[in-house]
């Protein structure tokens, strides 16, 4: 899979869900994808987002997320990180049909992270019969055993609060995600540019959670508390050709404020950079490509990729400049289709932890 | 090393003065080698093919769940206990006919498919798209492909009309399956919702009990290393593998005499050479390098003879496994570099071991010469008492193994161990046969002649031996094949007792034929048939429903019965039971057994066993009515028809004509029994020829030996000549000598064949296949193998008398010269 080709910002776009079938046969099916997306809905600016509607699937569009990531630490003081994802990908377009006919294929990503060890597990399921789903009122998310469930009652606005499970063969979690402020729209009104071209996404999030719950690596559980960020996103076509892949951060500030960002790097050098810092208050504030500087500072290497896990970043209109470290350098995720997610922290101007993404390496 | 290079040279100069020993010494090389390697491609191409069948998406070599009624469930069973975090994928199974051909229906979900399930194709990411999405695809194994005479991308139409899938050719697959995605399975098997299995993927992970997700629905299956097929085969390869074993044993023996011979000329060389200062350690290492090759390069001519005799039988032992065990092996040959590595290396083992005697008197060669050992009576009394001894701890083996063993391999040890103990007791009983002679000879030339057979003994017996368990296998097989073929015509006879059988293509047309069918004054009646499949002790067993009708009663073979057996089978709570599924299950006449049916389990009394040769399954047979009460959904498409003899052509072209019937939907009782028939004896094509391969080996072993012996020969008949005996009468003597040792041979053979033919019959085929064939002996048989044997002993001991007819007198004169 290696030089494949593109990998989007969460790694996943039509066909790379299915490179865990298809080794070499992906990379060239797959490479046209980017460009077109014919039979499904487009991405356009202006659209009106609702919920609870919004948080369920979206099968007229190819490639759907339900993504939350948390940054933990037991009484101890012990930090760990917690990753949960649920993606959907149609394989053709048109209305959903019943039962196997169903175009949707769903793939779960889960992952624990301690400075010591990070584990991971995957899943994939066919829709239409049950095995995987969302369902936007009451709000679940599933695939196997592991969900995103709304507790009753659930607050649409806030998207909370959340009972989140998942278990692989040697880890599992269930946190509980409390948020009071609601979620936040990401890019213009949720509409998230990925290039200078058309590639953009429909994006939300909600960054506000509260976690808390019991966290077990090698059958010892321990009881975490933290903070958590739940993305959704989903597009038809969210990467250029000339794109090869993506670093993305959320980072949770000790004074309150967040942070998302993300650099689509381009083969001509000319990365596509985007941010949206999120005050205390709620008020957003859109960063453009110009604004943000990011520095890779320190590289592992794993899988013989070289990944530049440590980071300075510089946005001087809002005076930050950073030094992100990872909580585990080798937070990687060894998956049908391999990238690196991890937890975080940073220093410098500003303080505070958060997760960091880098695909295409 | 130039030393090494001048002594080498020196020996094989022999070969050059020798060629026809060179060519025997080949020759015994290549026939071992050959048919072993043959034998071992044959064995290693169905092994993999019983590979690809157990990882054929869930064969046995995967954990899986199943229905505990052995039935479909409902798919939800699956959604829940993913939910419930259980790896599982799900599988459905069904059969689907294809122009009147039946073929095995999968149906798999490629994107929960344990990524370890075997070989399982590789489904790519335009693959995925286009394997799941209609019209889907239709994977099959290049094989079935050209049985169904279509290309790739074709789209095949089901009996029934229904458009399949387009096909794609997936290498790995076994012949026979076709494999569709799990929702398209579904519509063509109208199964909606239903599955067959779940495969159970190795990812550990926690899990709910399977009681509190499934109830007790489902029940686990633990994966099996060996397969069913393996299990089933075992005795075919088995049988196999004795016949490459038997012929690479005879094969060696050539090679013995060949290497003996060549010692014995090349002595005075040997000595020359030492007495000229090479070593005894370099002079030996000379002869293995010197053997080495010639065991290479015989063994590499050995695997291309071995690859066409496989290439040759391969047809033969697929007819054989598909129609004994239903096992697909697909037509070519292909081999792995072990198959070559292995052939090279048993040749050059099976040189060496050969040679070992020859190569240990050459390290302990004397320097000097000295007197031949003529102590020869004594060393050959010793030998005898030995190998005696060896032969009665033979025989103490068989009759243990007889005794205490109840498996297949134990019933193939009490036939190697029974033959092993003849071939040592052989030289024992010739020598007692010839020193019988040898008291009521009178004339000193007769005396002389047995005395002389006696001493030839110890040169002739490893020839013998392989004569003699050549000819027992030949008896043994022959005599088994010929009761088969026996038992089984007699038994088709009453098998096929209908006139006409028709399968119409669904239970409409059937209804219609039916309907024609009492408009048609020349059918005498029509007689319903009907079939089910369900399980009995965790295995596949078929149901099959016969009609009251006196066509039956009078006709179908019974081996044992209760009386009136046919009377109880009548209000449906009786069962007739097959022999293999008898011995399966230890079930007699009197037991009671349940078998699972639509509605729940059918107690059934069992009334009688009958023989239902060559079926791989279990079967039982019920009252037609009572099948199709208690199992309403089975296709009521199969008929049997009585009808006056001289209207059956014009019946069945009008059947065929009026409602599209092909061959395999219509078939008189005349054709359907030479199909049988032409099966079965494709089954023994493959024993007969191996048979006759070994026959040979032994004749060519038995002619190396006469040769070897000749040559050495000389100072006993020297003398001879010098008193006035003429070397035609010389030759005429030592002919008689031969033929009597192989005839003594031949008659001792006999008795033991009727006794490997017995072992066959009543150990290995019952544990082989489940039934046990009645003893015949077949007298002519025996006279014209007794015939052949003596031709191959006449063959074999031409060369040496005409050459000793022709010898020149100064030849034997040399003897009394003493520099010899």
């Amino acid at each position: 899979m290696k030089g494949s080709g593109p990998i989007t910002r969460r790694g996943f776009i039509g066909g790379t869900l299915l490179a865990g079938f298809g080794g070499k046969a992906f990379a060239q099916g797959f490479a046209g994808l980017g460009e077109s997306a014919d039979g499904f809905a487009s991405v356009v600016p202006g659209r009106t987002f609702a919920f609870p509607a919004d948080h369920g699937p979206h099968p007229e569009f190819r490639i759907e997320w339900w993504y939350v990531t948390a940054n933990l630490a037991d009484a101890n003081g012990v930090a760990y990180g917690a990753q949960w994802t649920l993606f959907r990908q149609a394989i053709a377009a048109g209305g959903p049909q019943e039962g196997w006919a169903n175009q949707q294929i769903w793939m779960g990503h889960a992952a624990v992270t301690r400075a010591d060890t990070h584990r991971v597990s995957q899943t994939f399921a066919r829709g239409g019969v049950g095995q995987a789903g969302v369902d936007a009122k009451p709000f679940h998310a599933w695939i196997d055993s592991w969900e995103m469930r709304g507790l009753d009652p659930v607050n649409d606005d806030n998207i909370a609060p959340l009972q989140l499970k998942a278990s692989g063969s040697d880890f599992s979690y269930a946190l509980r995600l409390g948020a009071e402020r609601p979620l936040v729209l990401q890019g213009d009104g949720g509409y998230s540019r990925k290039s200078l071209r058309e590639q953009a996404s429909y994006y939300y999030s909600q960054p506000h959670y509260k976690a808390t719950g019991i966290l077990t690596i090698d059958d010892k559980a321990v009881d975490v508390t933290g903070m958590a960020w739940l993305d959704r996103e989903w597009s038809s076509q969210p990467l250029a050709s000339d794109q090869s892949g993506w670093d993305w951060l959320s980072l949770h500030f000790n004074s309150g404020d967040k942070l998302m960002l993300y650099r689509m790097r381009q083969t001509d050098g000319q990365h596509y950079g985007s941010g949206k810092w999120i005050a205390p208050d709620g008020k957003t504030e859109l960063l453009a490509s110009a604004d943000i500087t990011m520095t890779p500072l320190a590289f592992t290497e794993i899988e013989k990729r070289k990944i530049p896990t440590t980071w300075r970043i510089a946005i001087p209109r809002r005076a930050l400049s950073i030094e992100c470290t990872p909580l585990n350098a080798r937070s990687w995720m060894g998956t049908s289709f391999p990238y690196w997610e991890g937890p975080i922290s940073f220093a410098g101007s500003h303080a505070g932890l958060g997760y960091l993404e880098m695909t295409g390496y | 090393m130039k030393r090494a290079l001048w002594t080498l040279a020196v020996l094989l100069s022999h070969w050059r003065r020798h060629p026809m020993q060179l060519a025997t010494l080949l020759i015994g090389l290549i026939s071992a080698t050959a048919l072993w390697s043959g034998v071992q491609a044959l064995n290693q191409q169905a092994r993999s093919s019983y590979d690809r069948a157990a990882a054929t998406f869930g064969g046995t070599r995967t954990a899986m769940l199943v229905a505990r009624s052995g039935a479909s469930f409902p798919q939800q069973l699956f959604v829940d206990l993913r939910r419930a975090g259980w790896p599982v994928s799900p599988v459905l199974e069904g059969r689907i006919q294809i122009e009147g051909r039946s073929f095995r229906l999968l149906g798999i979900e490629p994107v929960t498919l344990p990524a370890e399930v075997g070989n399982a194709p590789t489904v790519g990411k335009a693959d995925l798209q286009s394997f799941m999405t209609p019209p889907g695809a239709m994977l099959v194994a290049p094989e079935t492909l050209s049985d169904l005479k279509l290309a790739e991308g074709a789209r095949p139409e089901a009996n029934g009309g229904a458009l399949l899938p387009p096909l794609r050719v997936q290498p790995n697959l076994v012949p026979g399956v076709l494999v569709v995605d799990i929702g398209i399975a579904q519509s063509l098997l109208k199964m909606p919702d239903q599955l067959s299995r779940l495969l159970i993927g190795k990812t550990a992970g926690r899990h709910a009990p399977l009681e509190s997700i499934a109830g007790d629905v489902l029940r686990l299956v633990e994966p099996d290393a060996e397969t069913d097929l393996e299990r089933l085969t075992d005795s075919f390869h088995l049988n196999l593998t004795a016949f490459g074993f038997l012929s690479f044993f005879v094969g060696l023996f050539i090679v013995n005499s060949a290497i003996g011979l060549a010692f014995e000329q090349r002595l005075p060389v040997l000595r020359t050479l030492r007495a000229c200062g090479v070593s005894a350690r370099m002079l030996n290492a000379v002869l293995v390098l010197e053997l080495v090759s010639l065991a290479l390069i015989a063994g590499l001519m050995g695997l291309v003879c071995g690859y066409f005799i496989a290439d040759a039988l391969l047809p033969d032992v697929a007819a054989s496994l598909r129609g004994l065990y239903g096992a697909q092996i697909p037509g070519h040959l292909t081999l792995k570099p072990q198959w070559w590595f292995a052939g090279v290396a048993i040749s050059v083992l099976g040189a060496l071991a050969a040679a070992a005697a020859s190569l240990t008197k050459a390290l302990r060669l004397p320097l000097l010469a000295t007197a031949q050992p003529f102590a020869w009576q004594q060393a050959q009394r010793r030998w005898l008492t030995y190998q005696s001894a060896l032969a009665l701890a033979a025989f103490a083996a068989a009759a243990c193994f007889l005794r205490f063993g109840d498996s297949l391999i134990s019933g193939f040890a009490v036939l190697a161990a029974l033959m092993l103990g003849a071939a040592l007791i052989l030289p024992m009983f010739l020598e007692f046969m010839l020193s019988l002679g040898q008291r009521y000879a009178r004339a000193p030339v007769s005396v002389w002649f047995w005395a002389d057979s006696r001493q030839q003994l110890s040169g002739l017996s490893l020839a013998l031996m392989a004569l003699l368990l050549a000819l027992s296998v030949n008896v043994g097989v022959s005599t088994m094949v010929e009761s088969f073929s026996r038992t089984f015509l007699v038994w088709l006879d009453g098998r096929l007792a209908a006139d006409v059988y028709v399968n119409a293509a669904n239970d409409a047309q059937a209804d219609e034929i039916r309907a024609w069918l009492r408009e048609r004054p020349e059918v005498e009646a029509v007689l319903p048939g009907a079939r089910a499949d369900t399980q009995l002790a965790g295995a596949p067993i078929e149901v099959l429903g016969l009609p009251d009708h006196a066509t039956y009663r009078d006709n179908w073979p019974l081996l044992q019965s209760t009386e009136n057996a046919w009377i109880k089978l009548r209000p449906g709570n009786a069962a007739l039971v097959s022999e293999q599924l008898a011995r399966r299950l230890h079930l007699s006449v009197g037991d009671r057994i349940e078998v699972p049916a639509s509605g729940g389990n059918w107690p059934l009394d069992v009334v009688g066993i009958y023989a239902d040769y060559g079926n791989p399954k279990g079967q039982i047979a019920v009252n037609f009515a009572a099948l199709t009460r208690r199992f309403p959904e089975i296709p009521l498409t199969r008929m049997g028809l009585r009808v006056a003899p001289d209207k059956i052509p014009t019946l069945i072209s009008a059947l065929q004509e009026k409602f599209a019937l092909g061959d395999r939907n219509v078939a008189d009782q005349a054709t359907m029994k030479a199909e049988s028939t032409r099966i079965f004896n494709r089954t023994f094509a493959v024993t007969a020829a191996l048979n006759a391969f070994t026959l040979g080996v032994a004749g060519v072993a038995l002619l190396t030996s006469l040769l070897t012996l000749a040559n050495s020969r000389l100072p006993q008949l020297a003398p001879l000549w010098a008193m006035g005996i003429t070397r035609r009468r010389l030759a005429v003597i030592e002919l008689l000598k031969t033929m009597s040792v192989a005839l003594i041979t031949t008659i001792f053979a006999l008795p033991l064949g009727l006794l490997v033919a017995w072992c066959l019959l009543a150990i290995v085929n019952v544990k082989a296949f489940g039934w046990r064939l009645p003893f015949h002996v077949f007298p002519t048989q025996l006279l014209w193998l007794t015939g052949v044997a003596m031709a191959a002993a006449l063959a074999a001991a031409a060369l040496p008398v005409i050459r000793l007819a022709r010898m020149q007198p100064a030849s034997l004169i040399r003897i009394f010269a003493n520099e010899r």
